[in-house]
């Protein structure tokens, strides 16, 4: 499991305790509430899973069996820019593959990985149901259809401009501010 | 009181009706907008249209509908002018919106050229139904989709929506049971079981809460109906679900909506939101003293939760592990209550069959199957999409008229219908008709009704081997043989697609392992997993012997058994486009000007054989891989 960031278990303390407040403890709202706190902190650090289990009086080991039966929970930290492959049939068939090992060399990370930087996130899904447009990559929340190494070395082009350009931007708002 | 839920409806009914003939007053835009369209940059689309239609001054509005099923053309648009016949275009950008706003509704040209099809009949342009998918098909579910807001409940109640609910308050539970009964409404899971049976069966329980649940929790890989009907007509489904608590006597209803699928899940929030208001949800259902409420649950990902007790046990916040039945879940279910689990599309007959009656319903399909099938046409087909017709039409007919067969000129293979439970038929088996009991027979099954096609260049062993890492992967863990019987199927098949595997003896034990998963599998997951290696030995046995005996793949898709080769003969010397496309640097250009493939760093993605221009297709793939040395030993001479 990756390292908590600085501040970042107060805000885990702080959150799941206003979930767990709006749901009663009943085992029922158990999925629901683990849905809430992956909506809220982005992923299910261990912490979390630990206070919920204690708030519910249930062993953590039952809230841990949960989150890795299915497949929707993430325990690890999500990226800035989250990248699905879709890997259902139709995409499987014309290169969902090729996309995600095109994916896994530029970031040197593997399936269900974040990079340390916790810049990129690579996942793969079972079927986003655009079958028509396959191989499909879910790229943040915007779909891309017919996708090639090619286009894969674009869309990285375009992620590495898109951070250059707020990295410019944050060190001439800091200019400012010293001015 | 009986009476007074029509009236009620009635007067509903007028002022929606109201509403909506005035907004065809004016020019309307209906731009599809279901997860099919976005993805297909229908938001950019509908933004284009506004933006235009603002600039102009026009009074016209622009509604975002789900999806029509013509999914190989979204973007999709459709133009309603009044005087003019509604026209629906295709493959929409955002320069066709332009212009057709300045064309059609600034100056009254309709733009025949860029027309797909028109939406009523007229004498100038195509239907539907002048197309040769429009013969075969025949919308009963699907009617509306595509055509109404699903976001705004007067469209639907304006195409009659939520009268067979006001009509039924006027019948007894009993009655309702009946006619789905007599109308032999199977379950349109997959599995097919008579609805009315289940409903029977949880009614006659003594208990007084029940529970009705639809079943969104579509997990076969290439399956979208289900996600298009709850985002394109939500209130179909609602309606169905309330007139099945109705003859059940349940109490509580829920969606179980897969988390793959947010707009669904947003939309069906609205509908319910939007039923409640008009009184068709919560107390006293349209003056009657039925009450019902309907609440949403959104599963968390697991292939396995389809399955009716798996489901349930998810919505109890455990594991979704299925148990041994009996008890079924219509004696015990959610809560340990009596519980009906349905899938979406069979909750959308019924609204249709208490409007038209039983006899409507069986007057299409089969006897054994009567009704529509709801397939999605994916794969190597021409025209993907989402369709319905009528149980007993053959594979062929949906495949080569329907969807207007294989693209690129490529040989049809095999189809692969019902997903990682179901198989993979070849074009002997095309002339089966598509119902419940003969898809059985041949091997594979209905399903939830994704149907894949698959052309010249798909390995079959390799399609048995995703669908098995699928279930394999999915498999809950709880059987020992569905557990490891399915990996050690899938090391088998995975050393086959590496050649790895010499001996003839592993497909006798892939045929065993299947048979044994079979017999000592709990629920349908485990039971149908080994079908997709099943169908494929059973039809394409000698793909899998040229991989163990030869070492090669016959479709060249097993990467592990083929190599990249620059065919000297062919490749133009001037042209650096492959060298441009390699990922990996794997391409250079040789002393004599060739390009060549240094085989250490190449990664098999195909993008330079995509990329060479048509007039030389140097690029070739070769298995087995041994074939490479012949060419090269050649070339140098």
């Amino acid at each position: 499991m990756q390292q908590l960031l600085e501040g970042e278990k107060e805000l885990i303390i702080e959150k799941v305790g206003e979930i767990l407040g709006k749901h009663g403890s009943d085992r029922e709202n158990l999925i629901p509430i683990l849905q809430e706190v992956q909506d809220s902190l982005g992923y299910l650090p261990g912490l979390s899973m630990e206070i919920i289990a204690e708030a519910m009086d249930i062993p953590s080991v039952d809230v841990f069996g949960l989150t890795t039966f299915y497949n929707q929970f993430r325990l690890n930290p999500p990226g800035k820019h989250q990248i699905k492959i879709c890997m259902g049939t139709a995409c499987y068939m014309v290169g969902g593959r090729i996309a995600l090992e095109s994916f896994e060399r530029h970031l040197k990370i593997g399936e269900g990985e974040t990079t340390s930087d916790r810049k990129y996130s690579l996942e793969t899904v079972a079927c986003v149901g655009c079958c028509a447009i396959a191989p499909v990559v879910v790229v943040n929340e915007d779909i891309e259809g017919k996708v090639t190494p090619t286009r894969v070395d674009g869309l990285m082009l375009a992620f590495e401009a898109d951070e250059q350009e707020e990295e410019q931007k944050e060190a001439e708002e800091n200019e400012e501010k010293g001015d | 009181m009986g009476q007074a839920s029509t009236e009620l409806y009635e007067k509903i009914k007028a002022a929606a009706t109201e509403k909506i003939t005035a907004l065809k007053q004016k020019p309307v835009v209906l731009v599809g907008m279901a997860t099919c369209g976005k993805a297909a940059g229908a938001e950019k689309v509908r933004e284009a249209f506004k933006k235009e239609i603002e600039s102009h001054g026009l009074e016209a509005q622009v509604i975002d509908v789900g999806c029509m099923g013509h999914c190989y053309a979204e973007p999709l648009a459709i133009i309603a002018k009044p005087g003019h016949t509604p026209l629906c275009y295709g493959y929409v950008d955002e320069e066709l919106a332009k212009r057709l706003v300045i064309d059609f509704l600034v100056n009254d040209d309709p733009c025949y050229e860029f027309a797909m099809v028109a939406l009523e009949t007229n004498d100038v342009f195509p239907t539907f139904s002048d197309f040769p998918r429009g013969v075969y098909e025949q919308k009963m579910i699907l009617e509306h989709c595509g055509f109404i807001d699903p976001e705004d409940i007067d469209h639907y109640i304006d195409k009659d929506g939520y009268a067979a609910l006001a009509k039924i308050l006027t019948l007894e539970p009993e009655e309702v049971l009946e006619e789905v009964k007599s109308a032999n409404l199977r379950g349109r899971g997959g599995a097919g079981f008579p609805a009315g049976t289940k409903w029977e069966a949880c009614r006659k329980q003594k208990e007084p809460v029940k529970y009705v649940i639809c079943n969104g929790d579509e997990g076969d890989p290439g399956a979208f109906m289900d996600r298009s009907i709850l985002e394109s007509n939500p209130h179909q489904v609602i309606e169905g679900l309330i007139i099945s608590a109705y003859a059940i006597g349940a109490t509580e209803g829920y969606f179980y909506i897969r988390a793959e699928y947010p707009q669904a899940i947003r939309t069906i929030r609205t509908a319910l939101e939007q039923a409640r208001e008009k009184g068709f949800l919560g107390k006293s259902i349209l003056g009657s003293d039925f009450d019902f409420e309907i609440k949403v649950f959104q599963g968390s990902g697991a292939f396995v939760c389809g399955e009716g007790s798996a489901l349930v046990s998810s919505m109890e916040g455990k594991m979704g592990i299925p148990r041994p039945r009996p008890p079924r879940l219509t004696t015990s279910g959610f809560r340990g209550k009596p519980t009906v689990v349905n899938n979406v599309k069979t909750f959308c007959y019924v609204p249709l069959i208490m409007k038209n009656g039983a006899d409507w319903f069986k007057s299409t399909g089969t006897p054994g199957s009567p009704g529509t099938a709801v397939f999605t046409l994916v794969g190597k087909i021409t025209n993907s999409g989402l369709v319905e017709v009528p149980m007993g039409t053959t594979l062929r007919q949906l495949i080569y008229d329907v969807g207007e067969g294989i693209p690129d000129e490529k040989e049809f293979k095999a189809v692969q219908i019902g997903g990682p439970s179901g198989g993979c038929l070849p074009e002997s088996a095309l002339d089966v008709p598509i119902d419940f009991d003969s898809l059985e027979e041949a091997g594979a099954m209905m399903g939830s009704g994704g149907l894949v096609v698959l052309n010249e260049d798909d390995c079959m062993v390799g399609i048995a081997r995703y669908f098995l890492e699928f279930v394999q992967k999915e498999s809950c863990g709880k059987c020992t043989f569905c557990r490891l019987g399915t990996k050690h199927m899938l090391e088998i098949l995975n050393d086959i697609t590496q050649g790895k595997e010499k001996d003839l003896a592993s497909l006798d034990l892939l045929r065993e392992l299947a048979e044994d998963i079979k017999a000592g599998s709990l629920c349908n997951l485990g039971k149908t997993a080994p079908n997709p290696v099943l169908t494929t030995l059973r039809y394409f046995w000698d793909e899998y012997i040229v991989h163990i005996t030869e070492g090669r793949c016959p479709a060249l898709m097993c990467k592990d058994l083929i190599v990249y080769y620059i065919a000297p003969e062919l490749c133009s010397k001037l042209c650096n486009v492959c060298v441009g496309s390699c990922p990996t640097e794997a391409i250079y250009t040789r002393e004599d000007g060739l390009k060549a493939i240094d085989q250490e760093k190449c990664v098999k993605c195909d993008n330079c054989l995509k990329t060479c221009p048509p007039q030389y297709n140097a690029v070739i793939k070769l298995s087995p891989p041994e074939m490479l040395k012949e060419k090269e030993g050649g070339s140098a001479k």
